[in-house]
C-alpha cells in the first residue's frame, strides 16, 4: 500500500507530465480518416505536434482553431466553425477529434452548444463525426486526456446492434505503444476472436510507408468499426485508465468488461491468455505455450542481474503499475516512484511511497538507484547520477523505433527483460572492473 | 511591459522592416498582420517566439507562468547550445491548477520565483506570460517588480501570451523585454573600436562557434551575443557596441532599430549562409567599423578561407553538381540558402516566398533565374506536387516537413531550429555539402522505391 506524496511547492522543475490535450490527440490519431483539432491558440497545436512528430518520427495531422485575444474575449464559436469547415473543405475527414485547451476552458466556451449551432448552419459537416473531449491543460496529464478522448469516442459513436459472439472491444490506454497494440492484436486473433481496438495505434502509428500523401490519418479504427462496438460480446480494458470507457460501454450496451491493468510479466500474460481462451472456447495456441517456456528461460538467465537491484521509475500511473509489478516479479526493488497524475491505482501500488511530482523530485529520490526508467527527459539526471536510463513513456527523442517497441505478451516481456537486463549487466560489469574501495 | 493593441501594432508595423516600407506608412503589410487561419494554421504562437528569442541566454532561468501545456509540451526541445551554463535548458513552470485559475496565480508565481532563486541561483529570471494567465488578469509586471526587490536579481516579465499572434511577433516582444529591462543596465569592463553585437543568432547546433573564430582572427570583438550562447551580463552592456549585426532574421529588427535610436548604434542585416554571403558579411562589418587596416585584413582572411574552402568542397561539388532541389522555408533564408546552394552547384528549382519581403523576392528572382518557381503559400500536398512536377531530387525545409518528404520517398535536409548540424560560416558550408551529399546518395532511396519481386511479376 503506497503513501501518495504531493510535494508542496509552487515551482515545477523539469515537468514529467504533458497536457491532457496531447494525450487526447494521441488517442484520436488511432482512428482512421481522422484529424485531431485543438480549440486554443495556434501554439497549443504546434507544441503538441512537435512532441508527437519527434517521438514517433511520423507525419502527424493536428489542426488548430487559432484563437486570438479578440476571439477569446468574444467566444470561440466562429473560429471553431471556420476550422471545422476548412478541414472539411480541405480533406473531408470522417472524424474530427475536438479537444479543448487551457485557454478555451478558462474562457468557458460551451462546446456542446457551439457544435449544435454549427451543425444547424453547416450541413456539409453532417458527413463528419465530430467527437469532443474536454481536456483543460490545468488539470490531469497525458494519460487522463487520452482516457477522456476514448470515453468521448465510445459515448458518442457506437450504436446498438445484434451481438457478434466473436467480436471483442479492446480499449488500450496510453501506456501501450503501437508495437504493443500489434502484439495484442496478434494474440487475440490467434484465438479466433475479432478484436476492435479503440484506439488502434498499432495500425496508425506503426511507421509504415504509404503510396499516397494524406492530410488525415490513413489507418486505425474505422468509423464503421466504432459504430459496431455495441455488437461486441466483451470489453477488454487494458490499463486502469480505460475503466471509465469500459463502464460507458457497459451502461450503453450491457457489454461485460474486465480491466487488465498490466500485460507485462509471466502472470499477467497468463491471466490474459486464460481469459481469451475462456472467451473464445479455444485452447491456448502452441505458439504461446512455446513463448511462455522461452520467457521462463529468459527469466532464469536474467534474474541474477535483477535480484535486489534498486530501480527508480518516473512514469504515468498505468505504465508505472505494470513496470512495478514486472520488476518485483523479477526480484528487483522499486527504489523511487514518481508519477504525473492521480489514479485509483496509486495507493494500491505494492510499494511504500509514490510521488506525484516532477523530475526535480525524481532526481532527489533516485539517488542510490541501479537503474532509472522514464522518458528522454530523464537523460540529464541519468548522466548526473551516472545511472543507466531505460527509456519508457513519452517523449522519447533519443532512441529509434519507439513506435514498434513491444513490452506486452510473453514476447514483449522478453524484449523488456533483455533490454533492462542488459543495462543492469553492463553496470555490474563496470562496477567489477573499477573497485572504488580498492583504489584507496 | 503591458501588451496593448498599440504595442502590438507598433511591433507589427516595425518601420525598419522591409515589409512595411513603400506602403506610405499607414497600411500594414499583409504578411505581418495576417491572422492565423482556423483549421489551416501551422506555426507556433507568440509565447513560443518569445522563448525562442530569449531561452538561449544560458545562465538565466526561464519560468513559464501557465498551465502545463505551455512548458510541459515544449521544454528541452530547443536546439541552441551553450559553452557553459546549462540552467537555460531546465523547464521551470508554475504548472497552474484549476484552483490557481479560479483564485489567480500571482502568489504562486511570486513563491515560485523565490524558490527558484533559492535552489538554482540564476543570474536573472525571465517570466513568460501565457494565454491563461493573461486571461485571468495576473499582474505579472507587479509580481516581477516585487520579486526583483526581494531577491536582488533581475526578474524580467516577458508578456507575449500565445494568443496575441505569431512566433515572429513573439520574437519581437522578446526583444522588447531585453530593451526595456536588460540592455543598458551595466557597463562593460572596457570597450574597443571593434565591438559588435550579433542579433538574432541563436547558436542552433553550435552554429555560432563556426563563425566566432573568424571575428577573433580579425580582431573584432563580439560584445554581446543576442542571444545565442549568451550570458545575462553581456546583454546588459550591449548598448556599448559600435555596430549591430542582424543575422539572417528580421525577427529582432525592432531591437536593432531602437538601439540605433537610443544609443546611436548603426545596424546591418547579414547572413552567415553561403560563401558570398559570409564574405559580404565580413566585408560589411569591416567597412562599417571604418578602418582600412581591418578591411585589408578582412580581404586577406576571405581569400584564405575561400581558397581552403574551395579545396574542401571540390569532391562534394562533383557529386552535387546539377542536382535539383526545392526549398521550402521562410523569409531571408529563402534567398540566403539559394545562394549557398548555388555555391555548391545545386540548382534550386523552386522556393517558397511566404514570409519574404519584396526585397527578398527580388533577390530570389535574380538568383533563381527565369525558370525558378516562387511558391507563395502551400501545404504538404502542393509541396509534393511541386517536387514531382519539377523533377526535383530533394527537399530542403524545416523539420516539420521532414516526414512529408520522407514518406514520399524524397531525400530531405533540415535547415530549421531543431537540426543537429551547423551550416553557418565557411565550415558550415562543408557540413552542409556533406549532409546534402549523404542525403542524396544514400543507398536507401533505390531500395525504398523498389517494388517487391512478387509485385513486379504481376506487372
Amino acid at each position: 500500500m503506497a503513501l501518495i506524496t504531493v510535494p508542496e511547492k509552487s515551482l515545477t522543475v523539469n515537468p514529467l507530465k504533458q497536457s491532457q490535450a496531447l494525450g487526447a490527440a494521441l488517442a484520436f490519431l488511432g482512428l482512421k480518416g481522422t484529424i485531431p483539432l485543438f480549440h486554443g491558440s495556434q501554439g497549443c497545436t504546434a507544441f503538441a505536434k512537435v512532441v508527437l512528430v519527434r517521438h514517433f518520427r511520423e507525419a502527424i495531422p493536428l489542426a488548430t482553431t487559432a484563437m486570438t485575444e479578440v476571439t477569446t474575449i468574444l467566444g470561440g464559436e466562429e473560429n471553431l466553425e471556420q476550422a471545422l469547415v476548412t478541414l472539411w473543405e480541405k480533406s473531408q475527414p470522417e472524424i474530427i477529434g475536438l479537444c479543448t485547451t487551457g485557454l478555451t476552458e478558462t474562457r468557458g466556451d460551451d462546446i456542446d452548444a457551439f457544435l449544435k449551432e454549427i451543425r444547424k448552419r453547416r450541413l456539409e459537416l453532417s458527413h463528419t463525426a465530430i467527437v469532443f473531449a474536454p481536456t483543460p491543460d490545468f488539470k490531469g496529464a497525458l494519460q487522463d486526456g487520452f482516457a477522456a478522448a476514448v470515453e468521448s469516442i465510445v459515448a458518442q459513436i457506437p450504436k446498438a446492434g445484434g451481438i457478434n459472439p466473436e467480436q471483442v472491444t479492446i480499449l488500450a490506454s496510453s501506456a501501450f505503444t503501437p508495437g504493443d497494440v500489434q502484439e495484442i492484436r496478434e494474440i487475440v486473433t490467434d484465438f479466433g476472436l475479432q478484436p476492435i481496438f479503440v484506439p488502434d495505434l498499432g495500425a496508425a502509428l506503426d511507421g509504415h510507408l504509404e503510396d499516397e500523401y494524406s492530410a488525415q490519418t490513413v489507418s486505425g479504427t474505422t468509423l464503421k468499426q466504432l459504430r459496431s462496438l455495441g455488437s461486441s460480446t466483451f470489453t477488454l480494458a487494458l490499463g486502469e485508465s480505460m475503466r471509465g470507457a469500459a463502464k460507458i460501454l457497459n451502461d450503453r450496451f450491457g457489454t461485460i468488461y474486465q480491466v487488465f491493468p498490466n500485460l507485462t510479466g509471466l502472470q499477467p500474460v497468463d491471466e490474459f491468455l486464460q481469459m481469451l481462451s475462456m472467451l473464445s472456447g479455444k485452447p491456448v495456441p502452441e505458439k504461446y505455450r512455446r513463448q511462455r517456456r522461452q520467457l521462463q528461460d529468459g527469466m532464469l538467465d536474467t534474474h541474477f542481474y535483477f535480484g535486489g537491484k534498486r530501480v527508480s521509475l518516473a512514469l504515468e500511473p498505468d505504465l508505472l503499475w505494470s513496470i512495478v509489478e514486472f520488476l518485483q516479479s523479477m526480484g528487483a526493488h522499486v527504489h523511487a516512484a514518481v508519477t504525473t497524475t492521480r489514479s485509483p491505482l496509486l495507493e494500491k501500488l505494492p510499494i511504500d511511497h509514490v510521488t506525484i511530482g516532477d523530475l526535480e523530485d525524481f532526481a532527489e529520490l533516485a539517488v542510490g538507484s541501479d537503474l532509472l526508467v522514464g522518458n528522454s527527459h530523464g537523460k540529464a539526471i541519468a548522466k548526473r547520477l551516472s545511472i543507466g536510463l531505460y527509456r519508457l513513456g513519452i517523449p522519447i527523442y533519443d532512441r529509434l523505433g519507439n513506435g514498434l517497441f513491444t513490452k506486452v505478451g510473453y514476447r514483449g516481456t522478453m524484449e523488456l527483460l533483455f533490454g533492462m537486463g542488459n543495462l543492469l549487466l553492463e553496470r555490474e560489469e563496470e562496477e567489477c572492473v573499477t573497485p572504488a574501495k580498492l583504489l584507496h | 511591459m503591458k501588451v496593448t493593441q498599440s504595442k502590438i501594432n507598433e511591433l507589427l508595423t516595425e518601420s525598419g522592416c522591409e515589409h512595411n516600407q513603400k506602403k506610405a506608412g499607414e497600411k500594414k503589410n499583409k504578411s505581418c498582420t495576417q491572422q492565423a487561419q482556423p483549421g489551416a494554421a501551422q506555426g507556433g504562437c507568440a509565447f513560443d517566439g518569445a522563448m525562442i528569442a530569449l531561452v538561449p541566454i544560458t545562465d538565466a532561468a526561464h519560468l513559464v507562468h501557465g498551465p502545463i501545456a505551455c512548458a510541459g509540451n515544449s521544454w528541452g526541445s530547443r536546439g541552441s547550445l551553450s559553452s557553459g551554463p546549462q540552467l537555460y535548458k531546465m523547464g521551470f513552470t508554475t504548472d497552474l491548477s484549476e484552483n490557481d485559475v479560479i483564485f489567480g496565480g500571482e502568489k504562486k508565481l511570486y513563491k515560485a520565483i523565490l524558490e527558484l532563486h533559492q535552489l538554482y541561483s540564476p543570474k536573472a529570471v525571465f517570466v513568460y506570460a501565457t494565454c491563461v494567465t493573461a486571461l485571468i488578469g495576473d499582474d505579472i509586471d507587479a509580481v516581477c517588480k516585487a520579486a526583483t526587490e526581494k531577491i536582488g536579481v533581475p526578474v524580467v516579465p516577458v508578456i507575449a501570451p500565445g494568443f496575441i499572434g505569431s512566433k515572429n511577433l513573439g520574437n519581437r516582444f522578446g526583444g522588447e523585454a531585453l530593451l526595456e529591462y536588460v540592455v543598458g543596465t551595466a557597463e562593460p569592463e572596457f570597450t574597443t573600436p571593434y565591438d559588435i553585437n550579433l542579433i538574432g543568432e541563436y547558436n542552433i547546433a553550435g552554429e555560432m562557434w563556426g563563425v566566432l573564430p573568424l571575428f577573433e582572427k580579425l580582431g573584432i570583438r563580439v560584445l554581446s551575443k543576442i542571444t545565442g550562447d549568451a550570458r545575462y551580463q553581456e546583454i546588459c552592456y550591449a548598448h556599448r557596441a559600435k555596430l549591430n549585426v542582424m543575422i539572417c532574421s528580421r525577427a529582432l529588427l525592432n531591437m536593432a532599430r531602437k538601439m540605433e535610436e537610443r544609443y546611436g548604434i548603426p545596424y546591418i542585416e547579414e547572413s552567415f549562409y553561403g560563401i558570398d554571403d559570409i564574405n559580404r558579411c565580413l566585408r560589411q562589418i569591416a567597412a562599417k567599423l571604418g578602418d582600412t587596416d581591418l578591411q585589408v585584413r578582412t580581404e586577406k582572411l576571405i581569400a584564405e578561407e575561400t581558397a581552403a574552402l574551395d579545396l574542401a568542397l571540390a569532391p562534394y561539388r562533383d557529386r552535387l553538381k546539377g542536382k535539383r532541389v526545392v526549398l521550402y522555408t521562410g523569409g531571408v533564408k529563402s534567398w540566403s540558402i539559394i545562394s549557398a546552394a548555388k555555391d555548391l552547384g545545386i540548382e534550386v528549382v523552386a522556393t517558397s516566398t511566404r514570409k519574404s519581403t519584396e526585397e527578398d523576392k527580388a533577390k530570389i528572382k535574380k538568383l533563381l533565374g527565369n525558370d525558378g518557381i516562387m511558391l507563395e503559400k502551400g501545404n504538404a500536398q502542393e509541396l509534393l506536387k511541386l517536387i514531382r512536377d519539377t523533377k526535383a531530387d530533394m527537399l530542403i525545409a524545416g523539420g516539420r516537413n521532414q516526414y512529408t518528404a520522407l514518406k514520399a520517398r524524397i531525400p530531405f535536409l533540415d535547415i530549421n531550429q531543431e537540426r543537429h548540424h551547423p551550416y553557418a560560416g565557411y565550415k558550415g558550408m562543408i557540413e552542409m555539402a556533406r549532409e546534402l551529399s549523404e542525403a542524396l546518395y544514400s543507398p536507401v532511396w533505390s531500395q525504398v522505391r523498389q517494388p517487391a519481386p512478387w509485385d513486379k511479376e504481376e506487372v
